[in-house]
């Protein structure tokens, strides 16, 4: 057996970035040169990513199933817009101080929400979503009710690069965020406070027992969730220059858990690719028939639930196993994070 | 001298039901005590009581002299009490590296790090090594706690509660479901504990608790009948009869 | 004297809509307590019901009754079909397989319900003997409604003496509580479970088809009034028979008041009064923590 350097050796390496994690970013940066007129599409797959990446704080890492996710995005959102059409229309403090509303509003209804599990808290968090929509609907000279938040107008970015038809700088601007915030996903989930998530995730009552104050991990990593979430949601209002109240609304949360399982959840990069999947193919075939989408995607679901827990992740490492096996590269995958 | 741990008038019933009955316990500094009784006696109920995995009905709990009744189970073991369970809660995914590395980081309170994470993550495995060679446990580091056998696991568990370093440490039933020839390993790990440290023992196994044990409490149906050195135990008519007359029922 | 027509038509109304929640969720409850699944698909099998119920009666020109009976056995059948392929391989799973698999037979059973019934509401004709009005100290009541509220506390009572009168009630509340002990008793838990699934299917087709007059059966059923079953069992107490009954008491009046109080919030209150109660009492008003 390997002695103590070498051990100690390989528990550093898990926390090395590999080569394939540079993937993503090559992608976003070939499509602004090769795709520019997919660049309003490819803008909402990042918003969407980042979304999905939020929920997966939540839901892949420590364990907490919500369909209640929505209602930050839709916080992050409308405060955004709101902002915006107020006069402070400055972008990037539109994005910090729509991430702080989405983060509080998490902090508060987080309390409430994580004192309950299974089906209370999945019910909860949808009722929450529910009222924050009501509230949106009624104060409609705010938030334009059910016509949407229209009229935002975003000034140049950093004083320099307007907002262009072509969607050139809201799609740079979107993927810095998104690069950001994945830096700090990355960094918190692979330092101690991300690997005692897991460990809520497999066995809480353990994880009580060497001392992890529970409650209040997961209550910080659900307002992190929230904003982050919140994040996704102003990116959404501010490129898009429009807020619906589709935001704040269940069907988002769905659509968002949806999107993640299907990517592989718990594994950074589920979001990641299954966002380009989600949105590229209900591009091309929910116009046509919706009722068509929804009929296969639920028959996806029940099929990702029946075979393959781990969504498109789940079977590249499947994939994975049987190539090292046929290779005979059979080493352990000690402290696989990602 | 204050005693390590001590219970005064620990109650909990469910319904009509006492599954723990006015217990009066006490366990001084360096005790070596056992906790015998039949099946159904309440034992892992009054582990349950004094780590905090169940609220009381009414008494108290201290903790080298402070009143922890009112603390939560994580409260308590960042105050110095660790326990091990009877049907193993390792983190079946990671390693045993990891498993002891996770519990010295939050012993060490740098759980909840996010900056400067990763020098705290490689010296928490340094002493996680380090732990794990004193045990003798070091060959199976790398190794998933999903493919150990369960006489294995049943040890990383106590090494896990020792990376706490508590001031009390109590096993639920350690020897359980470890095969014979493992057992000798359990033994000699029992044996090695700090002098400074109290160990409370749930056993069932009468061989380990005669070697191992200093005093023993006798428990049936959640009240203490008895207590005393092992000698006077082994010799006690009640307690034979306690033992004897369920084995008849068996 | 408006005010007390008002009150009296929340309340009634109310009530009956209360009675509704009442049918559909009980088997959500007990389902969830029995088989610790978490079924969000329920609402599918009241959609199933008041589609089943209402297609006999408008178009084969099916007695009410009959309807009723047919739509209890259709969904019960078809649920035990589900059960046995999809349901009993996720027992041991964890929650996000369940509410995953729930999502997709949601999203399925509304696509299904679009393409065969369209997207419009399904008609209801309600039949003649327990329609029109009934006077009672000069306040009118619609027939229906009472009619409603009559049944809804009958089935309350059947429930709550079956439960605890009967060997079936005692055997289910046996397998409740300790599931491999009561098979060592003899108790064929499978064949319960699956005969407590269909029963509890079969109750929210009744409701689905009784409350066809109260809620539209409509394709999007299943998850607009997904949010009201899981209120009622989560603010009554999962597993639990009374529990439920009160919560949709308290959720069929206070959605019923808000919708004719102050229409603009739209549920805005119910949702805030949920989150209130769920905060003192996470368990529910009946719930064991």
């Amino acid at each position: 057996m390997q002695g103590r350097a070498q051990t100690l050796a390989v528990m550093c390496a898990t926390r090395g970035l590999r080569m394939i994690e540079l993937l993503p970013w090559g992608i976003l940066i070939g499509t602004y040169f090769l795709l520019p007129s997919y660049l309003p599409l490819a803008t909402q797959i990042i918003v969407m990513i980042l979304f999905a990446l939020s929920l997966d704080l939540l839901l892949g890492y420590t364990g907490i199933v919500t369909l209640g996710h929505a209602a930050y995005y839709g916080v992050g959102a409308y405060t955004a817009g709101i902002l915006a059409v107020s006069g402070w229309s400055e972008p990037i403090s539109g994005l910090l101080a729509a991430t702080a509303m989405a983060a509080i509003v998490g902090l508060v209804t987080g309390y409430i929400i994580l004192r309950t599990k299974g089906l209370t808290l999945l019910m909860l968090g949808m009722a929450v979503t529910l009222l924050l929509e009501a509230l949106a609907n009624h104060f409609n000279s705010i938030t334009g009710g059910a016509d949407g938040l229209q009229g935002i107008t975003m000034p140049p970015l950093l004083g320099r690069f307007e907002f262009d038809l072509y969607g050139k700088v809201g799609y740079v601007y979107a993927a810095v965020v998104l690069f950001l915030a994945w830096l700090v996903c990355r960094r918190l989930l692979l330092a101690p406070f991300g690997r005692s998530l897991v460990g809520i995730r497999e066995n809480p009552v353990r994880m009580a027992a060497i001392g992890v104050p529970v409650a209040r991990r997961k209550l910080v990593i659900f307002t992190v969730a929230a904003g982050l979430a919140g994040l996704a949601g102003a990116l959404s209002a501010q490129t898009n220059q429009f807020v619906s109240l589709n935001s704040l609304s269940f069907e988002l949360s769905g659509t968002v858990l949806v999107v993640l399982v299907l990517g592989g959840a718990g594994r950074l990069y589920g979001a990641f690719i299954g966002a380009p999947i989600y949105l590229i193919a209900q591009d091309a075939l929910a116009k046509s028939s919706p009722t068509f989408w929804l009929f296969w995607l639920g028959l996806i679901l029940i099929g990702i639930v029946m075979f393959s827990r781990g969504g498109v992740l789940g079977i590249v490492d499947l994939l994975r196993r049987q190539l090292a096996g046929l290779f005979g590269r059979g080493a352990a995958k000690i402290g696989e994070v990602l | 001298m204050t005693p390590a741990l001590e219970t005064r008038g620990l109650n909990r019933r469910f319904g009509a039901l006492e599954v723990a009955g006015d217990i009066n316990f006490r366990m001084e500094v360096g005790a070596r005590r056992a906790l015998i009784g039949p099946n159904g006696a309440g034992k892992t109920t009054f582990v349950n009581l004094l780590t905090g995995q169940l609220k009381p009905s009414s008494g108290s709990i201290f903790l080298d002299g402070s009143d922890i009744t009112g603390l939560s189970a994580d409260q308590r073991v960042r105050r110095g009490l660790a326990r091990t369970f009877q049907l193993n809660t390792l983190l079946r995914g990671l390693t045993v590296l990891e498993n002891v590395q996770l519990a010295i980081l939050e012993h060490r309170k740098e759980g909840g790090l996010v900056l400067f994470g990763a020098r705290a993550q490689d010296r928490a495995a340094e002493a996680a090594y380090d732990l794990l060679e004193r045990l003798r446990l070091d060959d199976d580091a790398l190794r998933r706690v999903s493919e150990l056998p369960y006489g294995r696991q049943r040890l990383v568990e106590v090494a896990v509660a020792l990376a706490l370093e508590p001031a009390v440490l109590v096993l639920d039933e350690p020897a359980a479901g470890v095969p014979p020839a493992d057992s000798h390993r359990m033994m000699d790990l029992i044996d090695s504990l700090p002098s400074s440290m109290a160990v409370l023992i749930i056993e069932h196994d009468m061989k380990l608790v005669f070697r191992f044990a200093r005093e023993i409490t006798v428990l049936v149906a959640g009240r203490i009948l008895t207590e005393g050195p092992p000698e006077v135990i082994a010799h006690d008519q009640q307690v034979r009869d306690v033992y004897l007359g369920h084995r008849k029922h068996a | 004297m408006d005010i007390v027509n008002l009150g009296v038509g929340i309340l009634f109304d109310g009530v009956a809509y209360g009675m509704v929640l009442y049918v559909i969720a009980v088997g959500l409850s007990v389902t969830m307590g029995l088989l610790g699944i978490a079924n969000l698909a329920h609402g599918v099998f009241a959609m199933a019901g008041g589609y089943v119920a209402l297609s006999l009666m408008n178009n084969a020109g099916a007695p009410f009754w009959l309807a009723l009976v047919a739509s209890f056995l259709a969904v019960a059948l078809f649920s035990v079909v589900l059960e046995r392929l999809l349901y009993r391989h996720l027992y041991g799973a964890g929650e996000l397989e369940q509410t995953l698999l729930s999502i997709g037979l949601i999203f399925v059973a509304t696509a299904v319900a679009h393409f065969v019934f369209g997207p419009l509401p399904q008609r209801v004709d309600i039949p003649r003997a327990i329609s029109g009005q009934l006077v009672f100290f000069g306040q009118t009541f619609p027939t229906y409604r009472a009619f409603l509220i009559v049944v809804g506390f009958l089935l309350f009572v059947a429930l709550w003496l079956g439960l605890d009168r009967t060997m079936i009630g005692a055997r289910i509340r046996a397998a409740v509580d300790n599931r491999s002990m009561a098979q060592c008793l003899g108790i064929d838990t499978d064949l319960l479970f699956m005969l407590v699934f269909a029963f509890g299917s079969g109750l929210a087709a009744l409701g689905g088809s009784l409350g066809a007059d109260i809620v539209a059966i409509a394709p999007g059923y299943a998850m607009e009034q997904l949010v009201y079953f899981l209120i009622v069992v989560a603010v009554g107490g999962l597993g639990t028979i009374r529990g439920p009954f009160v919560a949709a008491l308290l959720l069929g009046l206070g959605d019923t008041a808000c919708k004719m109080l102050v229409p603009q919030f739209g549920a805005f209150f119910v949702y805030a009064a949920v989150l209130v109660v769920l905060l003192l009492k996470p368990a529910g008003l009946f719930g064991k923590a």
